[in-house]
């Protein structure tokens, strides 16, 4: 693998993650407990989707075949996305959102506190945008946390059991490979490894204050970063892919 | 007390274009009056995020979803102003939503309409979007305070909004033969709907009389929508557009463009429940509402703790 081949992937695997995941919280408008949740879920969803939409065009300009971000988001069948699995899930009930949003709303912010300091200019200035915004998206997923961990005991166990639901789908986000090998020689990816101890603290901080348990590590979901996906991923791109492939002599 | 001094003050100040303002006297009827459109107005915003969002999934490019995701936010933020303007008027956002599910507040009726293609995101944003400015516009210089600024500041958001819909029907209109075809047909669709938002003809408004004195309505229905068609027709025409009303000719004389007869029996059809989609659009925001009911609560909890917590100490 070239450090081309390697950088187009990892700058793939980073859209993709902020695409597919901002892709579920905009399914969420018109459906939030209230007008100020829905208008803030679509707040994350507009910070990730514009994400995805900058590192794509990097991605398309990386791989150096003409191909536009809106060719990588709109064109690719389910086996060349490179999102993790946590991403895809179902939004489940607002509980379920909300954790997975703070799993990775801490990831991301571990992630690209790291990252703007990479090597590679474009993707240090897309980090630096992406820092500003994670913090307010942690913010939103804690508060949130908080509320339901230590508000009713209805909540207090729907959100217990979304967190231990949705536990075995973080272990692969620490996954790398021969991409990261690669671009971590050359500085500019990060060592997914170095980010666990931070992000476990972030997160055993909050859900602690919650009043809740952290899961334990038990087995762990892999496959995405093989292009191996959930069923959900075939859905997510039927529909958001369906009008460029209906008409694919069309501009929009 | 309506006392008539009371009253005569009252039209004092709304004939000399002072703004009433929450803690101002006024005519329980006035009180009403404004609840009922205000409420309404933000009903509508809420409701109107609906078939938009229908489309959030599948814009068919990353900007094309930016913008859409970003208008739809604006209009949840629109009815957020609006809810708070209403809410001066002695009234709590839960009483208002309440009455948005038993039926006893409207909102819109165009929002009834089913959004069938992409196209229709573009026909909302120009012709929807469009005739909600002429009315919003003109709604800027309504006598109640907070109302007149919730519109003051929604009039800068809906002018991108309109612009974003006409980018968008341009855009088909001069694309492949497929792509002119959508837009033609959803501006068929949208076309007769939007002029019904401008509501009944002058001579058939039930409650233009007192709004009129009491300056919260500003022009009439006929005078709105006149100013809507007159706007729109020429943009149509930029972009090879046909307007679905074969008597629709320009009136030298008048200075305006003469139309053919609104379907007044639709109208009415769909204001009293029988739209294609009144039904889902309203049980869509109730069961929102309903599977929101554990979280509101568990807020509620929360922030009744952290209370008693500063309390303790």
């Amino acid at each position: 693998m070239t450090k081309q081949e390697a950088l187009f992937s990892y700058t793939l695997r980073l859209g993709d993650n902020a695409l597919i995941l901002g892709h579920r919280l905009s399914e969420w408008s018109s459906k939030g407990p209230l007008l100020e949740e829905d208008i803030a879920m679509t707040n994350m969803a507009l910070d990730l989707i514009g994400r995805a939409d900058a590192m794509l065009k990097y991605a398309a300009q990386v791989e150096g075949k003409g191909r536009t971000e809106d060719d990588l988001a709109y064109k690719r069948g389910e086996r060349q996305f490179l999102c993790n699995l946590i991403v895809q899930l179902p939004n489940g009930d607002f509980g379920y959102t909300i954790a997975r949003q703070l799993i990775m709303s801490a990831f991301d912010l571990c992630l690209y506190e790291e990252l703007v300091k990479s090597k590679d200019e474009t993707i240090a200035a897309i980090s630096a945008k992406a820092v500003k915004e994670v913090k307010y998206h942690l913010k939103f997923a804690t508060d949130w946390t908080l509320r339901l961990g230590d508000g009713t005991e209805e909540s207090h166990q729907r959100i217990q059991k979304s967190f231990n639901d949705i536990w075995m789908y973080t272990g692969e986000l620490f996954e790398m490979n021969e991409v990261d090998a690669i671009l971590i020689k050359e500085g500019i990816a990060v060592d997914l490894n170095s980010l666990k101890a931070r992000w476990k603290k972030i997160m055993t901080e909050v859900l602690l204050e919650a009043t809740l348990t952290v899961p334990a590590d038990a087995y762990m979901q892999t496959g995405s970063r093989k292009g191996v996906h959930t069923e959900n991923l075939g859905y997510i791109l039927a529909e958001m892919q369906y009008l460029q492939r209906a008409y694919p002599d069309a501009k929009w | 007390m309506e006392s008539t001094n009371n009253l005569e003050k009252f039209q004092t100040i709304i004939d000399a274009d002072t703004k009433i303002e929450p803690k101002d006297w006024m005519p329980e009827d006035y009180r009403k009056h404004l609840i009922r459109q205000i409420s309404q107005h933000a009903h509508s915003e809420v409701i109107g995020m609906q078939p938009e969002g229908n489309w959030i999934t599948r814009a068919p490019s990353l900007r094309a979803k930016l913008i859409l995701l970003a208008k739809i936010q604006d209009e949840a933020g629109h009815g957020l102003y609006l809810y708070s303007a209403c809410e001066t008027l002695g009234i709590s956002r839960e009483e208002l939503i309440d009455q948005l599910h038993t039926g006893k507040a409207k909102y819109s009726s165009i929002f009834n309409y089913p959004a069938v293609t992409w196209a229709d995101i573009g026909a909302i944003g120009w012709l929807v979007d469009g005739a909600a400015i002429v009315n919003q516009i003109s709604l800027q210089r309504t006598s109640y305070g907070p109302y007149s600024r919730a519109m003051i500041r929604i009039c800068k958001e809906e002018s991108f909004h309109q612009r974003q819909g006409y980018e968008i029907m341009g855009k088909l209109a001069l694309g492949t033969p497929e792509q002119k075809e959508m837009a033609q047909d959803a501006l068929n669709r949208w076309w007769w709907p939007s002029l019904m938002m401008f509501g009944p003809h002058d001579s058939d408004s039930p409650h233009s009389g007192k709004a009129m004195t009491w300056r919260i309505k500003r022009e009439s229905n006929d005078v709105l929508r006149q100013r809507f068609i007159d706007k729109t027709v020429q943009q149509a025409e930029v972009i090879g557009l046909k307007i679905p009303d074969d008597k629709l000719k320009w009136n030298e004389a008048k200075g305006v463009y003469e139309h053919g007869e609104i379907n007044w029996e639709e109208f009415n059809q769909v204001i009293n429940g029988n739209g294609p989609l009144n039904k889902i659009r309203l049980a869509n925001h109730i069961s929102a509402h309903e599977n929101g009911a554990w979280v509101r609560e568990a807020a509620n909890a929360y922030a009744a703790k952290q209370k008693k917590e500063v309390l303790v100490a």
